[in-house]
């Protein structure tokens, strides 16, 4: 951590020192790449594969869920085919029209490298990467901004998710502001910030996008529950010479312990509403784009108790956008079969996420090799080879 | 280097409290730390004032609520007022119309009476004169988090800082926990209200079984932390031990009792009474009902500690095990170090209040009073970013306000990442500078500043607010920014948004 704490400080101190045009350093590399643009969609609370990528076709499936099992495509409320025995929750109508138009590919049985059932501890992992337990500080998705050479990164919201936290300095937004980086306070305020660096690069960065938002989309307020629209503004930010390259987001809510199916109907349809909102914001653009939706981890397969299910091990991971490689399914299927099950209880990890993520940031942010198995997987090289063919 | 007098009573006010009210710093110069030991008491942290249900009436609410979502089946998302899906469901049937608008109602006279109590507390926040005392609570509320992200724990926020949290924040850590463990809200909130033993009466009978949440979270969350050398069995037998732990159901009422879920005449009949009286537990205090028939029978090991099979004292000795055991003292003792001093507190620091936690058997009172007397935490250097809820309140402190309505505290609350009452997960909210001052959140907290800048620069004399907010610990850089100002508001909104005011 020395090492990149002083080129962080650095960045800061420069960005203090010069105002708020320093926020958005590097892009130049970035635009000389290609512009590709990727987002993280970072599903909290362990979103339930088995609902998700439905495997309508394993014998055990319904069995095992009973009233949480999602029925077979062509049944009243049944999933949405994606052909070999596999279905996507009927709440995802816009992804699986992506499927169809060779756009969206999905991993039924992937999972972080350590193997927990707290929340905490695995979404600390899915978003440092490291190979175990509190070994990273920073995310990977920031080394992977540093590694590629300058794309700049953006989060949503008040708070910077760990993934986007590290040397590389990223902007977050969230709807709503009214101060400009233009205004006297804001020079001000740098100026009184020259012993906090912390402070006066965060708040530069924030007003810059800030100021770019409101550019690109008219300073229209967005409305409360409009997911579309907020994908749509995230899309705003990602377009035009000073748009963000790489993203983070955050949807909340899938911790789903007792009466599943009401609640995944609510999240997936906001999800869904989400991409929807990004590939038409996204506009000509989303050919350059993939989107990973990703969770901690997935839950047992059998319903509990109280119509839900309990903390379990590998879960779904989704990539939609139109630089995606048409393909469909990504990695093995374990089957739900009594003896293949994970501790007897959870649908067994075939994939380790950390492939996903490295053939992504490989093929369509051009970080290499060297690169992604030492600085921004450490340890993966042997246990999570990058995958070939998404991009 | 120690500090001066002057810088001593700014950090009690500062750093320990939630900031100075005008005037504040100089009354308690002549005895700092006596000003904080006074503050620790048996009885524990002041209730916000005014007139608040407790949970057992709020339960009677919520089990009426309950009664008329039975009788109008709609779904969470048509109870939001003015959604489409709302109105679709009901149109066109009055009666279902009718039914409709009665849920709402009794849902929103739930949602309001919770944001007026976090108004009354964040006003207690405001002008309390035991600033150090409320921080104290609101760091227990927080280790113990309940979220009103749920609508069943939401309406159970107030009820619980009250009667589960306040009363025990300078007693035993163990009676703490096992207030908050067996309070509606965390019953509510974990779902542990409807977890079943498998083996039990009722889950032998019934298609139902255990859920696990409490006791997961109890051991990563509330004691021995996630490195705390428990495994996925600990996990289990701790949720078997836990069954039965609940909170009342339409079936424990008394026939005829309001609240009562409809009015089934064969509700009247003797086996129906049977039956109600094997699933009625012994009622506990705050609305807490110890149901034995879903209690999950036999002994239970957890950590190589055997359990003797029993009802509800089971679970309660597994969690008082817990919460003496010595990796429960290093985390907390941790977790408070990084809560009122640094993000990276000092190893020394950690190690003094882990001993004094351990030396009086978990005394929060003894623990607090060695807070209190560490020298590592009386650097007058503003390090520590402030909450947006601490920074709202410590912002109403030093213009000597009050927040006179909840809309505009929510909404500011909301902006800046930290919603009323709705941590984002049972975790509770986060603790450091990282957290707190990404580049959307200071953009927020600027907007909110230069608008409470403008609001209060008539009546205010921004060099004296500084002066008064901060005492030795405003900076030169500082003074002189507010000083040269070029208007009142400008001078304000410097001053609310420099380090020192920033941080604490």
């Amino acid at each position: 951590m020395t090492r990149s704490f002083s080129i962080h400080r650095r960045l800061l101190m420069g960005a203090a020192l010069g105002g708020v045009s320093l926020a958005f350093a590097g892009r130049a590399s970035a635009r000389e790449a290609g512009r590709r643009k990727l987002v993280v969609i970072i599903a909290r609370g362990a979103m339930d594969g088995l609902s998700v990528v439905v495997p309508h076709g394993d014998a055990d499936y319904v069995p095992l869920r009973g009233s949480l099992a999602v029925a077979a495509p062509g049944q009243a409320g049944g999933a949405l085919d994606l052909g070999g025995g596999f279905g996507l929750h009927p709440a995802l109508a816009g992804l699986h029209a992506l499927h169809e138009a060779g756009q969206m590919r999905y991993a039924p049985a992937v999972a972080i490298p350590v193997r927990v059932r707290s929340h905490f501890d695995a979404q600390d992992v899915l978003e440092n990467g490291g190979e175990g337990l509190r070994q990273q500080d920073d995310g990977w998705l920031n080394r992977a901004l540093v590694a590629a050479g300058g794309p700049s990164g953006l989060s949503i919201g008040a708070q910077t998710p760990l993934i986007l936290r590290g040397a590389a300095a990223t902007s977050s937004w969230s709807p709503g502001g009214q101060v400009t980086g233009q205004d006297r306070i804001a020079a001000l305020l740098q100026d009184l910030y020259v012993e906090d660096p912390l402070l006066g690069n965060s708040l530069a960065r924030g007003l810059e996008t800030d100021a770019m938002a409101m550019t690109v989309g008219g300073g229209t307020p967005l409305r409360r529950n409009d997911v579309n629209g907020l994908g749509q503004a995230v899309a705003r930010l990602m377009t035009g010479e000073q748009g963000a390259d790489v993203v983070a987001l955050s949807v909340d809510g899938w911790d789903t312990h007792a009466r599943q199916n009401a609640q995944l109907q609510i999240r997936l349809t906001g999800l869904d509403q989400v991409v929807g909102g990004l590939r038409e914001g996204l506009g000509e653009q989303w050919a350059d784009t993939v989107v990973v939706i990703a969770t901690e981890f997935g839950r047992t397969a059998r319903a509990n108790g109280t119509q839900g299910t309990d903390h379990g091990t590998a879960s779904a991971l989704l990539l939609a956008g139109g630089a995606l490689k048409p393909g469909g399914l990504i990695g093995d299927w374990p089957t739900l079969a009594d003896n293949r099950l994970f501790e007897g209880r959870d649908l067994a990890p075939t994939l380790d996420v950390r492939s996903v993520f490295k053939g992504v940031l490989r093929d369509h942010l051009g970080v290499d090799r060297a690169a992604l198995d030492a600085r921004v997987f450490p340890g993966s090289a042997a246990e999570a080879p990058a995958l070939d063919g998404l991009v | 280097m120690p500090p001066s007098a002057a810088e001593a009573a700014a950090v009690a006010v500062t750093r320990f409290g939630l900031g100075a009210r005008p005037g504040e710093i100089e009354r308690v110069a002549a005895d700092p730390r006596g000003w904080l030991e006074a503050q620790v008491t048996p009885g524990g942290a002041p209730n916000p004032a005014g007139r608040f249900v407790a949970s057992a009436e709020r339960m009677q609410q919520l089990l009426a609520y309950r009664a008329e979502a039975a009788a109008t089946p709609a779904t969470d998302a048509a109870m939001t007022p003015g959604s489409a899906m709302a109105q679709e469901s009901a149109m066109g049937d009055p009666a279902a119309e009718a039914a409709l608008a009665a849920r709402r109602d009794s849902r929103r006279d739930m949602t309001l009476d919770t944001a007026r109590e976090f108004l009354a507390r964040a006003q207690m926040g405001a002008t309390t004169e035991a600033g150090f005392a409320e921080r104290w609570a609101l760091f227990w509320a927080n280790a113990f988090t309940t979220s009103a992200t749920k609508f069943q724990s939401a309406v159970f926020m107030g009820p619980y800082e009250r009667e589960a949290i306040r009363p025990h924040v300078f007693g035993k850590f163990e009676d703490l926990a096992v207030a908050a463990e067996q309070h509606p809200a965390m019953l509510l909130y974990l779902d542990q209200a409807q977890s079943v033993g498998p083996n039990s009466q009722a889950g032998q009978r019934r298609n139902a079984g255990l859920n696990e949440n409490l006791a997961r979270e109890i051991l990563e969350l509330h004691t021995v932390g996630a490195d705390g050398g428990y495994s996925q069995a600990d996990v289990t037998e701790f949720a078997r031990a836990l069954t039965g732990w609940s909170t009342p159901t339409p079936r424990d009422q008394a026939p005829g009792d309001p609240g009562m879920a409809g009015g089934n005449p064969a509700g009247q009949g003797r086996r129906a009474r049977a039956i109600r009286a094997a699933m009625a537990g012994e009622p506990g205090e705050n609305a807490f009902v110890f149901r034995p028939v879903v209690h999950e029978p036999g002994a239970r090991t957890v950590l190589g500690r055997t359990y003797a099979p029993g009802g509800r004292e089971q679970g309660e000795a597994v969690l008082r095990d817990l919460a003496r055991r010595p990796e429960t003292a290093r985390r907390l003792a941790r977790k408070l170090a990084v809560h009122f001093t640094v993000d990276d507190p000092p190893p020394a620091l950690i190690d003094t209040l882990e001993a004094a936690w351990t030396r009086s058997d978990g005394d929060l009172a003894a623990v607090a009073r060695t807070l209190i007397a560490a020298p590592e935490a009386w650097s007058p250097r503003p390090v520590k970013m402030k909450t947006p809820y601490d920074f709202i309140i410590s912002t109403h402190r030093a213009l000597g306000s009050s927040p006179a309505r909840v809309q505009p505290l929510q909404q500011a609350l909301i902006s800046m990442g930290q919603p009323a009452f709705s941590a984002p997960s049972p975790e509770g909210w986060p603790d450091t500078a990282a957290d707190w001052a990404g580049p959307d959140a200071l953009v927020k907290r600027l907007d909110w500043a230069r608008a409470v800048a403008d609001l209060a620069a008539p009546a205010a004399d921004p060099n004296a607010v500084a002066a008064g907010a901060l005492g030795a610990r405003l900076g030169e850089r500082t003074r002189q920014f507010v000083a040269r100002a070029e208007s009142r508001p400008e001078a304000l909104t410097l001053f609310l948004m420099s380090p020192e005011f920033q941080r604490r």
